[in-house]
């Protein structure tokens, strides 16, 4: 989640120059401000993440009860990955599928509450919030009913035909992509609401003055003007998405399991510490460099 | 899109029984008018009056009620505004803040599908004086450099008519000023139709070859700044376009190439050819710079007309003394003497006589019972000496 310190927030405008209160006994104040937020910080983020550091590199052949050392095995991030590719893989082919599905739904949703809602807008903007309200597990919970087999919407999709007479929704990788698009959805909604509802509907008359049709006032004016919540959105979407266990828990079985599941089974089933750790580096590493590469991409280009 | 550039011949723009309305409200009714090519036209009105939906309406942003937009012979009025040879300068600029000063200036290019933009880029930037500009963004500009992108971005793509929408009024007055000049230099050297809506009169004045006065959706007057200043047709526009001192009075109709007007208990008269009415309830009306001032009666020179009263208040305001002279029926009229240094102030409480040539005063319809209108100096300073 560090990484979305780097999201722009792309006001357009340059930063207002900074006070110039840098003198006598204010000097020390911004460090005396950032104290509790670093501490905790140092204390429940970066000591920790250096135990998870060590713990992947510990002999693997230890176990809770015999004990732990550090013997530097290095070994244990390709055997990880070695063992649990197809997981990795599904985690990141899950979320990405669930992402489009995402936009799909979700830049239009936002486009209409920021710009075409009206007086709606406040009304249209909790119904995306209120689902936040109750847990996550429950949400999910109430979607291995909607999907069930003798729910009504999978009897409906029988009856068109959509579904095979003895087909199913539930424990199908299509209930698990579908329990991340809905889980999440806000997440990409309200970081593009945020985006849409600033842009100035003046600039899209001035586009279509200037002999852009709809289509290209869009391409041209909106989108680019949309990127960072654009980018704000999908990261704070495809990033948890991507780390995700209880989707593939409730709604999937072991075919659909992510990595999730597997670090979830390493560190509270299996007791294999190593890997669990392993892997969770790995899930990191691998994210970052997702980030990295999409913000190199998108992220800069149009944007500030 | 192949209809849209400077190849197309250009022709007038006619606006025919052209009328807007918002649910109840009628913000244009049955507005007729005819903007030659190549004209500076200035659609002149306080807000709320129709003339930024009348421009609104020509640039495809608002679709009219009923009546037709006629371009040369070809009716716009329900072409999408991405289909029209008409661009518009927004009163707010909307420049993209997501592109340079250069992509601003090429957006109209390049979605008409031109490939090359470079030198058209650079010669319009140069136009409106910002070259070496390109790379910036407009968040980066001033006011006045933004204004004149915003103008560069609509210029470009040669419009057959090119609107302007207050363009100037985020400006402060000495940009302003130096716009006015540049804009008018432009418009001259490109000439394009212009068509400039705005609610400041000096504004529309020194730039339009036209002028039309608007009030409630219609135009009260059409005409060159002077002929609108010297002869206005309606009391609103009288007063509207500068100041006007409007003495409520009955003609009895012309004779001997004369309109005799009778007002609080005196005589006037005014040259029948100015005179929008000859009969009936009328304003008599005298422009404050027309009057002068005379200490008595007996020094008012032959051939003019002049009314008594008590100076009751003089701002000095530099260029001229800006009088207030209570009448002996209570109304106040305004004179402005030009600061020449042939006449010494007029202190308050003294009484003057203020005269007038007939053939600068003029005649307007008045509605019955309405009383005299003399609006009072509105620019006049704080704690002038009273």
């Amino acid at each position: 989640m560090t990484a979305l310190a780097h999201v722009p927030t792309g006001s357009g405008q340059p930063a207002a120059p900074e006070r110039a209160v840098r003198s006598g006994r204010y000097r020390f104040l911004p460090y005396l401000l950032l104290l509790p937020g670093a501490a905790w910080l140092f204390l429940f983020f970066a000591v920790p993440l250096f135990q998870l550091a060590a713990a992947s590199l510990y002999d693997p052949s230890g176990s809770l009860s015999t004990g732990y050392a550090l013997t530097w095995a290095f070994g244990n991030y390709p055997d990880a990955l070695a063992a649990y590719w197809p997981q990795f893989t599904r985690s990141f082919r899950y979320a990405g599928i669930a992402l489009v599905l995402a936009l799909l739904m979700g830049y239009p949703l936002a486009y209409a509450i920021a710009q075409k809602a009206g007086r709606w807008k406040n009304l249209l903007l909790v119904c995306v919030i209120a689902p936040m309200f109750t847990s996550f597990l429950v949400r999910t919970l109430a979607w291995k009913t909607i999907l069930s087999d003798n729910g009504w919407l999978v009897g409906l999709l029988r009856d068109v035909h959509l579904l095979a007479s003895d087909g199913r929704l539930l424990a199908t990788p299509v209930a698990v992509v579908l329990g991340l698009t809905y889980n999440f959805l806000p997440f990409l909604v309200l970081p593009l609401y945020a985006s849409l509802e600033r842009l100035d509907h003046r600039l899209l008359e001035a586009a279509s003055d200037l002999y852009a049709s709809p289509v290209r006032a869009f391409r041209r004016v909106t989108l680019p003007l949309s990127m960072p919540g654009l980018v704000a959105g999908t990261l704070l979407f495809f990033i948890p998405a991507s780390g995700d266990y209880i989707n593939a828990e409730l709604l999937g079985t072991p075919n659909e399991y992510m990595i999730g599941n597997v670090i979830d089974s390493a560190f509270l089933v299996r007791l294999d510490y190593p890997q669990g750790a392993a892997l969770s580096f790995l899930l990191m590493a691998a994210i970052l460099a997702v980030v990295f590469v999409y913000l190199r991409r998108a992220g800069t280009e149009e944007v500030l | 899109m192949a209809s849209v550039g400077r190849e197309t011949p250009a022709g007038d723009l006619r606006l025919a029984n052209l009328t807007k309305r918002f649910g109840i409200f009628t913000a244009v009714d049955d507005l007729s008018l005819t903007i030659p090519q190549g004209s500076f036209f200035a659609l002149l009105g306080a807000s709320g009056c129709g003339k930024t939906t009348t421009l609104r309406m020509i640039a495809g942003l608002e679709e009219p009620t009923s009546g037709q937009v006629l371009l040369g012979d070809r009716d716009i009025a329900r072409l999408r505004p991405y289909k029209r040879p008409v661009n518009t300068v927004f009163q707010s600029y909307a420049l993209f803040p997501h592109l340079d000063i250069f992509e601003n200036v090429a957006f109209g290019l390049r979605r008409r599908g031109i490939r090359k933009v470079d030198d058209q880029v650079e010669r319009m930037l140069a136009l409106v004086q910002l070259e070496g500009y390109g790379r910036r963004r407009p968040a980066q500009l001033s006011g006045g450099q933004q204004q004149r992108v915003a103008l560069a971005r609509a210029l470009i793509n040669h419009p057959q008519v090119l609107l302007l929408d207050e363009p100037l009024g985020a400006l402060d007055l000495k940009l302003r000023r130096q716009m006015q000049i540049e804009l008018k230099r432009i418009q001259t050297e490109v000439g394009i139709t212009f068509v400039h809506v705005t609610h400041d009169q000096e504004e529309a004045m020194t730039m339009a070859d036209t002028v039309a006065v608007m009030n409630a959706g219609k135009i009260e007057q059409l005409g060159a700044p002077a002929e609108l200043y010297e002869f206005p047709a309606t009391a609103f526009v009288a007063n509207f376009l500068g100041q006007s001192n409007l003495l409520a009075g009955e003609a009895a109709g012309a004779a001997g190439g004369e309109v005799p007007v009778s007002a609080h208990g005196s005589r006037f008269a005014v040259p029948a050819d100015r005179a929008r009415v000859d009969r009936g309830p009328v304003y008599l009306g005298v422009r404050p710079e027309k009057l002068h001032l005379v200490g008595s009666a007996d020094q008012v020179p032959a051939g003019r007309q002049h009314v008594t009263g008590v100076v009751s208040d003089a701002s000095y305001v530099g260029v001229s003394t800006q009088y207030l002279l209570r009448t002996g029926w209570g109304s106040e009229l305004s004179v402005f003497v030009a600061n020449s240094g042939a006449t010494a102030q007029l202190p308050v409480g003294t009484e003057a006589v203020a005269h007038w040539d007939p053939r600068h005063a003029f005649l307007l319809p008045r509605e019955p019972g309405a009383d005299d209108r003399t609006s009072p100096a509105l620019d006049e300073p704080v704690g002038a000496t009273s």
